[in-house]
């Protein structure tokens, strides 16, 4: 059993759990994740590493209930416990295996949005760490929606954007990089972007035009997390990937999304859409017609 | 007494009751029905029988016990030798392996070597008896990964020797191939694989689920830092292959080991559960193996009409002769000589059908089968709203990658001797599919046992 230390919300539908985990917390790297499950009766769910302390053996999580057994997670307090919680599972980030002195002169740029800022704060975090400060553009629908604001803007260059205007500023993240770039003399050598697909190939799309270089955190389907049962397939520059062994991250610029939308329909019930739609529906605006968000 | 060249039938569930059940087909013998079949058993002196078992159980001696009706004693003959009775009794190939060597098979047919051990398990079960645990432990840890037929063979066999043994398995629940692939009506899980397990641990072997050796903590480390003496890999073979061909990253087709983990480690076919799988409506299972028979007659349960697609006639089918039995008496529609070129999706990306290519078979290949080779122009579609790819599967690299001085072959095999399960890397023993590729439960047993020969060798000659 895996105790649950602090249980939190941090938003209207986002909740956020430290979990006593030494083995995960001894070995896990930004950009890697696990997998949690509840009881016998749930599915195992795969979830972003939010952060990691190795001295106390915890791993932080960070969810959005939208199936039957993320939504029992939200009925978990401090000091209960999953039955299941296995990782680091994923290869970590490709920023932790470069030459140290090397990563001090790169120009980062990270392109958060939604739930998908978790996974964003442990790699920038990991950046600060060793000297390099990179620029976060974090975008959400709403301001009550805006998730580890203060810690976000310990470790980085923080720009938050908001779908209506209701905090900071109004746009999208692609805006906000748009602007950074092209208005304000920003230069990146590269771009990591992390959230809902429909997010990560905007921002692949707009990157490629500003020759960036961009890493996306794929999240498909999955069931073991270790190569086993190929769910999380996806197609990267023609060839199959397994995003749990060969991933989760990779070169944004080569994914066929629409593809990997189109798979991440596969079990969608007609209740799981229509929660999907009233809870990102912002997010499905993307106008392609490939997602079936709102199907 | 019925006719003596023939097995003393086995009864089994109606197949049009099973097809839509998941209970066990097959119902096994009662004891008086096992004592009938026993006395059939000629109890040879130079009992080929054994030879064809890799784990060499003394099967004339345990037959004779049941024969006598001594069913404690003939658990404890079966125990000497294997540490999953009741599992074997079910999924061994015994046609191809201690039947197969039966004298009573030159004339008729052989003694039901598989049924009687399977109801000598049970009997044991049923009536409290365990295994006996070492009456002296010696201290030396020793580390298992994996908890599948190698893993759970190696550690009981060490633990029966003293050793302190602790099993690390990835996935939530011990059995391996035992709980996440071999389907609930071919293997009970909580009734025959839990209760196997439990008789592993009641030996004082400690299992550690959710640990994947290779990233929760890596073989080098258990060695150096856990005070682990020993090691023995038997991780087994878990990656699926596919095709290739234009289509197969559509909705609705799955490995065989993504539909059937769903279905037996998550238990998707019960309504408590929240797993969800695909309910196709027309299923074309592509392979001709156990995994494929196992897929299909699933898919049959979930209320699917099944086709299987195999390139090959039914001479080659790689599966074992029973399941393929079973699975045609169940209504599973066989589409032989038949090999898939491309998956043919709807607009929305989801399988609307197969198209295949009729093959005839040619000249023999390297596996000494008949090669199969397309009939041009012969191809026709099948309408189908979900595929299962079951090609078979090759070992996790995860393992190997991350251990220091462990050799590999080109299939990503670990090399390993035979005898003893030595692998590269000194202190670690590896056995099962992880050494061997996809193969069947006993193998993976024999390599457990040869695995804690080695291990006890090892150990013996380190600090003699």
């Amino acid at each position: 059993m895996y105790k649950i230390l602090n249980a939190e919300q941090l938003a209207a539908n986002i909740y956020l759990m430290d979990v006593e985990a030494p083995r995960v917390a001894k070995h896990c790297l930004p950009g890697q994740f696990v997998i949690v499950k509840v009881d016998e009766y749930s599915e195992r769910i795969p979830l972003t590493i939010c952060d990691y302390d190795t001295q106390k053996g915890t791993i932080t999580i960070v969810f959005q209930p939208i199936g039957a057994s993320t939504k029992k997670m939200v009925s978990l307090k401090a000091g209960d416990s999953f039955e299941d919680f296995v990782g680091p599972l994923g290869r970590p980030s490709e920023l932790t295996e470069m030459d140290p002195e090397e990563l001090k002169k790169k120009r980062i740029v990270f392109v958060g949005g939604g739930v998908g800022t978790a996974p964003v704060y442990p790699q920038l975090k990991w950046l600060h760490e060793h000297g390099v400060t990179a620029d976060a553009i974090i975008g959400a629908r709403n301001k009550d929606l805006i998730i580890l604001e203060d810690k976000m803007k310990a470790v980085s260059n923080l720009y938050l954007t908001t779908d209506d205007g209701s905090y900071i500023r109004k746009g999208m993240g692609t805006d906000v990089l748009k602007d950074l770039v092209q208005n304000q003399g920003k230069q990146y050598d590269i771009c990591i972007a992390i959230g809902p697909m429909i997010m990560m190939k905007f921002v692949c799309l707009l990157t490629k035009e500003l020759g960036i270089p961009t890493i996306v955190s794929m999240n498909p389907i999955m069931v073991d997390g270790t190569g086993m049962c190929g769910a999380c397939r996806l197609m990267v520059g023609g060839k199959v990937k397994f995003a749990c062994v060969d991933g989760p991250e990779f070169d944004g610029h080569k994914v066929d999304f629409d593809l990997a939308m189109k798979r991440q329909q596969m079990y969608k019930t007609e209740e799981g859409r229509a929660l999907l739609k009233a809870q990102e529906g912002d997010t499905h605006h993307g106008g392609c017609g490939n997602c079936g968000g709102d199907k | 007494m019925g006719d003596v060249l023939k097995k003393v039938p086995v009864r089994e569930q109606d197949p049009q009751v099973r097809a839509t059940n998941f209970e066990e087909v097959c119902l096994g013998y009662n004891q008086q029905e096992a004592m009938e079949e026993a006395e059939r058993c000629l109890n040879c002196k130079k009992a080929k029988c054994i030879g064809g078992c890799p784990v060499s159980i003394n099967i004339p001696a345990f037959i004779h016990e049941v024969k006598e009706g001594n069913f404690e004693q003939a658990y404890k003959i079966i125990s000497e030798s294997s540490a999953l009775p009741a599992v074997c009794g079910r999924v061994c190939p015994q046609e191809t392996q201690c039947e197969g060597q039966c004298v009573r098979g030159i004339k008729g047919e052989a003694v039901s070597i598989g049924k009687l051990e399977r109801f000598v398990a049970d009997w044991a079960r049923e009536n409290g008896i365990k295994p006996v645990p070492a009456s002296e432990k010696n201290g030396h840890k020793i580390a298992v990964i994996g908890s599948g037929p190698a893993g759970l063979t190696c550690a009981g066999d060490l633990a029966r020797m003293g050793y302190d043994v602790t099993i690390f398995e990835a996935l939530h629940k011990a059995g391996g191939v035992l709980v996440y692939g071999i389907p609930e009506f071919r293997l009970p899980k909580d009734r025959v694989v839990a209760a196997e397990v439990e008789n592993v641990k009641s030996l004082g072997v400690k299992i550690e689920t959710n640990v994947i050796i290779g990233k929760s903590v890596t073989i080098d480390e258990l060695l150096k830092e856990e005070g682990f003496e020993a090691v023995f890999i038997g991780s087994g073979a878990g990656l699926p292959m596919f095709m290739g061909i234009p289509g197969e990253q559509a909705n609705g087709v799955f490995s065989a080991n993504e539909y059937l983990t769903r279905n037996n480690l998550m238990k998707a076919f019960r309504e408590d559960y929240d797993t969800p799988i695909s309910h196709g409506k027309k299923v074309v299972v592509v392979g001709g193996g156990n995994v494929a028979m196992d897929a299909a007659r699933t898919a049959l349960r979930l209320g699917a009409e099944v086709h299987i697609v195999y390139r090959r006639s039914e001479a080659e089918l790689p599966a074992r002769r029973e399941e393929v039995h079973h699975a045609k008496e169940e209504g599973v529609i066989f589409d032989l000589l038949t090999n898939p070129v491309e998956i043919l999706a709807d607009e929305n990306s989801w399988v609307r059908g197969i198209r295949c290519i009729r093959m005839e078979l040619g000249e023999p290949d390297a596996s000494g089968r008949r090669r199969p080779v397309e009939i041009p122009g012969s191809e026709f579609e099948i309408e189908a709203d979900t595929v299962i790819m079951s090609l078979g599967t090759s070992p996790n690299p995860l393992i190997s990658s991350t251990t220091y001085g462990l050799d590999v072959n080109k299939r990503k095999c670990i090399v390993a001797d035979e005898e003893f399960g030595r692998t590269s890397k000194e202190g670690v023993y590896a056995g099962g599919d992880a050494v061997t590729g996809a193969a069947t439960v006993i193998l993976a047993m024999g390599a457990g046992k040869a695995g804690a020969r080695g291990i006890d060798e090892y150990i013996r000659s380190k600090n003699a």
